[in-house]
């Protein structure tokens, strides 16, 4: 960590101004010239083709379907619409991607080591993949991780950063050891408080010693059944633009907590302080504050839980039926470290609302199946919402809730469009 | 015999060009490696040895043509607005235009992304051009009124055909 520290310290603005300088690509045409190594480039060119060299469908070629929507790509950002997260597990072809760098470019499981550190561990030890697989239980778990931005492109004023709408959640089965397991097996300290991990992602600006992200969870989060170091997702293994070979998978809680290739976790004796740990990354305000405002860092705590939520993910929006025909609605509720234990509908903009049949989860931390029959009185247009209600009583807001800088934990109810002809 | 002699002439006069192309080539080489000196005070970096070099082999991208169409660049898909091509080059570097383009900030806003792009991932000093910049991209993505919540927006219609599950 100290390590860290003093590496950034080092950073200096003329540092940052030559990296940029040579970064350029005139720059680099010049150092094939002189015959001179150009730092970094070689990570930034080879690993992130931008869109337009890619051959064919960059979709197709990070396996996924072709119909998701592309917010970045570079890094890699990349969301789901809300009729393709109909699976009652997701797909990892239907799986959102929220990369903050490039993608590592070794992920070879054979000489993969997993160790573990920080300040309240007794000693450092380390892990092959085989030794994680063969000295601990195998638990899976369907897990609910969302990005903490799902749903920002609705904040006004507008909040930076990626313009998530809905589809950044996914809920698939991840199958790994428990953290906690793992942790017995090191041995941790009293004085543990938050563990953080680092993974093998590149840094945008292509220098190998910035860590792109590395962020974590209390150890009563860590300690949890759940909280799996996971080396397969859905019964195959896990796709690299997921984090093969290993990845953390903390669920209900923001998806960046959750991460990939994972190489180290270190068990910290205060809230861990990687990269994206600082407000405002995952931060919102400790008390509500007027759109737009200014707040001071001091002011922001770190996301957990995420909220109660729920998306209609059948049908598509845009349905036309016929006058008289019924329409089947189905969907998916979460509610982060909660259970939801209600979700309704409605089709004339929240006045009323109707009840929907609710699935249990199929474990702790999963979404919940819900479905409805609807019918409409007469012809024209309407919506349909839907709106969860957790275990605590807490149900999503019909508008989009307290605005925060980042454009967090937009919870608001999810709306299709259905006409009646 | 004189046509042969100019001939020959013609010849060694090649030949004593091609003879100082690599001293030509060696001092365009120093002059760029001067003025990267020049522009970072500090000629130890440029030959501070390699990172380790990826497994994968490096990928050479062809540069793309670039064109404008219905005013937008075709390449990255910013607006073509003056000073579109600073903004090009000083932010696609490290990220993709998509990320600027899928955003609506306020000049300030935007001033802000960029100071904690400076601070936090490496940016560098945009000196006199940041002004320039900041004009396009407080122009070209600014807010839009939203209110509250905004009505449903681009709804593809279809007919739904009777589905069991």
């Amino acid at each position: 960590m100290s390590k860290e520290k003093s590496r950034s310290i080092e950073v200096k603005k003329g540092d940052i101004s030559r990296r940029g300088f040579l970064r350029n690509s005139v720059v680099a045409a010049m150092g094939t010239l002189i015959g001179a190594p150009i730092v970094f480039s070689e990570n930034v060119r080879a690993n992130m083709l931008p869109l337009p060299f890619q051959q064919g469908d960059p979709l197709k070629e990070l396996g996924k379907d072709p119909a998701l929507i592309v917010l970045n790509d570079k890094p890699w950002n990349i969301e789901t619409p809300p009729h393709l997260l109909d699976d009652e597990i997701t797909p990892a072809d239907k799986m959102f991607v929220r990369n903050n760098g490039l993608l590592p470019m070794e992920t070879d499981a054979g000489s993969w080591t997993l160790t573990i550190d920080g300040e309240a561990v007794r000693e450092k030890k380390s892990y092959t993949l085989d030794e994680l697989k063969n000295k601990f239980k195998h638990y899976s778990y369907q897990l609910v991780l969302e990005c903490g931005g799902n749903g920002r492109a609705e904040f006004n004023p507008p909040a930076k950063g990626n313009q998530w709408q809905w589809g950044a959640v996914h809920c698939a089965r991840w199958t790994g050891v428990r953290l906690k397991d793992v942790l017995n097996d090191v041995g941790i300290t009293d004085q543990a408080k938050y563990i953080g991990y680092y993974g093998k992602d590149i840094h945008l600006s292509g220098n190998p010693d910035k860590v792109v992200i590395s962020r974590g969870v209390p150890i009563h989060k860590a300690l949890e059944e759940e909280t799996l170091i996971a080396f397969s997702l859905n019964g195959g293994p896990i796709p690299k633009l997921h984090g093969r070979p290993l990845r953390l998978v903390v669920g209900g809680w923001p998806a960046s907590t959750s991460g990939k290739w994972l190489s180290r976790i270190s068990v910290r004796d205060r809230v861990h302080d990687g990269p994206k740990m600082e407000a405002p990354s995952y931060s919102v305000p400790k008390f509500p504050v007027e759109p737009g405002s200014k707040v001071r860092h001091e002011d922001f705590k770190i996301i957990e839980s995420m909220p109660v939520k729920s998306l209609i993910t059948y049908p598509k929006s845009g349905a036309m039926i016929s006058e008289g025909e019924k329409l089947e609605i189905r969907g998916h509720a979460w509610a982060g470290d909660r259970s939801v234990k209600r979700v309704q509908y409605s089709i004339d903009f929240g006045a009323t609302w109707k009840e929907a049949r609710l699935s249990p989860p199929p474990n702790r931390l999963a979404w919940q199946r819900f479905r409805a029959t609807v019918e409409f009185p007469q012809k024209g247009y309407y919506e349909v919402w839907a709106k969860a209600t957790d275990s605590a009583g807490v149900s999503q807001p019909m508008v989009v809730p307290g605005w925060n800088p980042k454009g967090y934990l937009n919870n608001a109810t999810h709306r299709i469009a259905v006409k009646v002809v | 015999m004189k046509k042969a002699n100019t001939h020959t002439g013609f010849s060694k006069l090649v030949y004593a060009v091609f003879l100082t192309l690599p001293a030509f080539i060696l001092a365009i080489s120093l002059s760029i490696l001067a003025l990267i000196t020049y522009q970072n005070n500090h000629i130890a970096d440029v030959f501070k040895p390699k990172p380790p070099r990826p497994a994968t082999p490096v990928l050479v991208i062809p540069e793309p043509v670039d064109g404008i169409r219905n005013g937008m660049d075709m390449r990255t898909g910013l607006i073509a607005d003056d000073g579109w091509e600073m903004v090009r080059a000083n932010c696609t570097a490290c990220h993709s235009a998509k990320l600027i383009t899928q955003n609506r900030q306020t000049r300030d806003g935007w001033k802000e992304v960029i100071a904690w792009m400076q601070e936090t991932q490496g940016l560098w000093d945009l000196g006199k051009n940041e002004d320039l910049i900041l004009d396009y991209l407080a122009k070209n993505y600014a807010p839009e009124a939203k209110g509250r919540r905004a009505r449903l927006q681009n709804i593809q219609w279809y007919v739904l055909k009777e589905s069991k599950n």
